[in-house]
């Protein structure tokens, strides 16, 4: 009885899910018709250009890639009862950090390879780190203090940029760094045809696998897990709270240093001042429809990277602006939020088809009688 | 020095008074128990709406078409203000979660239709609010030059919204009953009153604010919407922080950020402040908040059931 009552749950976040992405699609169709376009060729563009060949296809997984670390890092925050926000920040000063590395230290391949992960996990660590301290030691609320943390990454960048790492053209941008220093390869390059697909997409999946495994068989994180469920009752059983809040957001910030590796070392090779990644944000939108499950965010992330890479091709085959992704994505959130709605809705359709077959049974076993009679 | 200052006072204030109306209407939204992340988008939103109206009455209007596009910028702010109300208020929803999506919404949905009506998304309006003296004020020594010069209208009109909003607030019994709505819900509903209906009331307040905000910066500095307030409505969540949710504050808070941040943006072209590196000046305002929070984390001014379902 307990075991179908599980279950039953699962296949309701699973319906919010998906009633919250209609609904995000409907929305987009509904804006696509308000502009005069065609909602269905604005779709089919879409798609199209998320997956139409192989160079395509890899350019969505590299997409996903950076959609999947932060989705992953706002996840495992989620977790632990934390909302980090924050994860643009981290991201900025992972890649920064990154690129920092990119550009002064030259090794043998698999060892800078290693230290090139471990500067951006570093620097997002560290990122992270501040505000989960922030609010272990005083109780500073870890959305306003990632709010901060933001856009003090961001004007740092704004002026350290231009200023030891300015590009050879623009004002705006960091010197690129060379493709050799950057986690694309030559096979995987060659294999998708030219894209932007490299290295960071397998370090995502090993992170999905190794924050899979942290959160179900570790003590870590039946603890993290324990402070993310309930606080006083986590304290009571001996669980040391404050510090798992600091580790909780420590990886978190980690995990987005990650992204901001894989986005600006691997899909773009520079990076750009006064621009917050949105990328930060979309992550949670990543999480949340993933129900912040390792593997949710895994399937979520390469559905939205789908929508971020095709939007290019749509507006370049049709007259819909390209931030209509964004406004999916947007809806979407908005409705996994207020997912009370859908979750009323699909209780009660439940319910009544339940109740139908309970009715049916019952008449059956009326009839039996009836005929045993 | 004294030359320097007088330059700068006027940007100071025009950068000021956006923020402290969006941090009004951020005091309004949690003085009334909801946590509204959602500042930014709303600005946009007030900024957007605001930049649609001005261009497409200005060549019959002429300057009416400024109030108007004011006007219509509250408007919009308000009504998308209401997504965040019904999913918090009526939806119980993570207040949180549902901001964040009207930011990711409204910066995602502003440049949607801003790029429909002109290819690169960026909406230009002819003329913006004339800088004035005010006569015999702007002659004071001292404060004349500081304060009556060279300023908008809608300076005085956003004060004038600052004045009142203390007064109904802190002076009025539906001020005592919003605040309370924000400190112990359930005394103020135990109490015959509403508490979704205030709710609902500070929420839309923060948006008309927020969306007066964004207007205000496209007809006083602006004069085009860009697609961004650069986090601005972020900023003004500081400021409402670091102002100890307190209309004098979240004032003096702004003002303070406003200098900063003019400081930052001049400092190059101003020898005597090219010492410090404008950095300093662009991250001060979030170290501040942040160390502001740590300092008064002990005995924290914050409403004590904003964020909090009732």
């Amino acid at each position: 009885m307990k075991h179908v009552k599980i279950r039953e749950k699962q296949s309701n976040a699973f319906l919010v899910a998906v009633s919250a992405v209609v609904l995000g699609l409907v929305a987009g169709a509904i804006l696509m018709a308000s502009i005069g376009s065609n909602p269905f060729t604005g779709f089919w563009f879409l798609f199209r250009g998320g997956l139409m060949n192989i160079e395509r296809v890899g350019n969505t997984m590299a997409t996903a890639t950076t959609l999947m670390l932060v989705g992953l890092s706002v996840a495992f925050a989620f977790k632990t009862g934390l909302f980090n926000i924050g994860a643009s920040g981290q991201m900025l000063i992972g890649g920064l950090c990154a690129t920092l590395v990119a550009h002064y230290v030259f090794l043998p391949r698999p060892l800078y390879l290693i230290v090139l992960i471990l500067a951006a996990l570093l620097g997002g660590a560290l990122w992270g780190v501040i505000p989960g301290f922030l609010k272990a030691k005083f109780n500073v609320h870890e959305v306003v203090a990632t709010i901060m943390m933001n856009w003090i990454a961001y004007w740092s960048i704004y002026y350290f940029i231009p200023a030891y790492l300015k590009g050879p053209s623009l004002e705006t941008e960091s010197a690129s760094i060379a493709v050799t220093q950057s986690l694309r390869t030559p096979w995987l390059t060659k294999l998708f045809n030219g894209s932007y697909m490299n290295l960071g997409f397998f370090i995502a999946i090993i992170s999905v696998i190794v924050i899979k495994l942290i959160l179900d068989k570790t003590t870590l994180g039946f603890s993290l897990k324990a402070v993310g469920s309930n606080r006083h009752c986590a304290e009571y059983a001996g669980i040391k709270v404050n510090r798992n809040v600091v580790i909780s957001m420590m990886i978190a910030g980690g995990l987005a240093g990650l992204a901001g590796l894989s986005f600006y070392t691997g899909y773009s090779r520079n990076m750009q001042i006064g621009v917050m990644p949105a990328q930060g944000f979309d992550g949670i939108a990543v999480a949340l429809l993933g129900a912040s499950s390792p593997l949710g965010v895994l399937f979520s992330s390469l559905f939205f990277g789908i929508l971020q890479s095709g939007k290019g091709f749509m507006n370049a085959m049709t007259s819909v602006p390209p931030e209509i992704a964004d406004t999916i994505i947007a809806v979407i959130i908005y409705f996994t939020a207020t997912s009370v709605l859908f979750k009323r809705f699909w209780d009660a359709v439940l319910k009544r088809q339940g109740d139908k077959a309970k009715k049916k049974e019952e008449s059956a076993q009326a009839e039996v009688k009836k005929e045993g009679e | 020095m004294w030359n320097t200052l007088v330059s700068i006072f006027p940007y100071a204030i025009a950068y000021t008074i956006p923020m402290l109306m969006t941090s009004l209407g951020g005091l309004y939204s949690e003085r009334s128990g909801v946590t509204n992340l959602g500042l930014e988008g709303l600005m946009l939103v007030g900024y957007f709406a605001s930049a649609i109206t001005i261009k497409m009455t200005e060549a019959t209007l002429g300057v009416q078409a400024l109030p108007l596009g004011l006007l219509v910028g509250v408007a919009a702010g308000a009504v998308f203000s209401l997504l965040h109300a019904f999913a918090s208020i009526n939806l119980k929803a993570d207040q949180v979660i549902s901001g964040t999506a009207i930011n990711m919404l409204a910066a995602a949905l502003t440049v949607y239709l801003a790029r429909t009506i002109s290819g690169s998304g960026n909406v230009r309006i002819l003329m913006g609010i004339v800088r004035k003296n005010i006569p015999m004020l702007s002659r004071v020594p001292i404060i004349g030059p500081l304060f009556f010069s060279q300023t908008y209208w809608t300076t005085w009109l956003c004060l004038a919204i600052w004045a009142l909003s203390w007064i109904l607030l802190y002076k009025t019994s539906f001020g005592l009953r919003l605040r309370a709505c924000g400190e112990h819900p359930s005394a103020v509903a135990s109490a015959g009153i509403n508490v979704h209906h205030m709710r609902y009331f500070g929420v839309a307040m923060s948006g008309a604010l927020a969306g007066l905000g964004g207007s205000v910066i496209l007809i006083t500095y602006s004069g085009e919407f860009s697609g961004t307030v650069a986090g601005l409505g972020f900023l003004s969540i500081a400021a409402l922080i670091f102002g100890q949710w307190k209309p004098l504050g979240i004032l003096g808070a702004t003002f303070f950020f406003g200098i900063a941040t003019t400081i930052a943006n001049v400092s190059q072209v101003i020898p005597s402040l090219a010492v410090i590196p404008p950095v300093f000046f662009k991250v001060f305002p979030y170290v501040a908040t942040l160390i502001a929070l740590v300092l008064f984390s002990k005995n924290s001014a914050a409403p004590k059931a904003s964020g909090e379902p009732f």
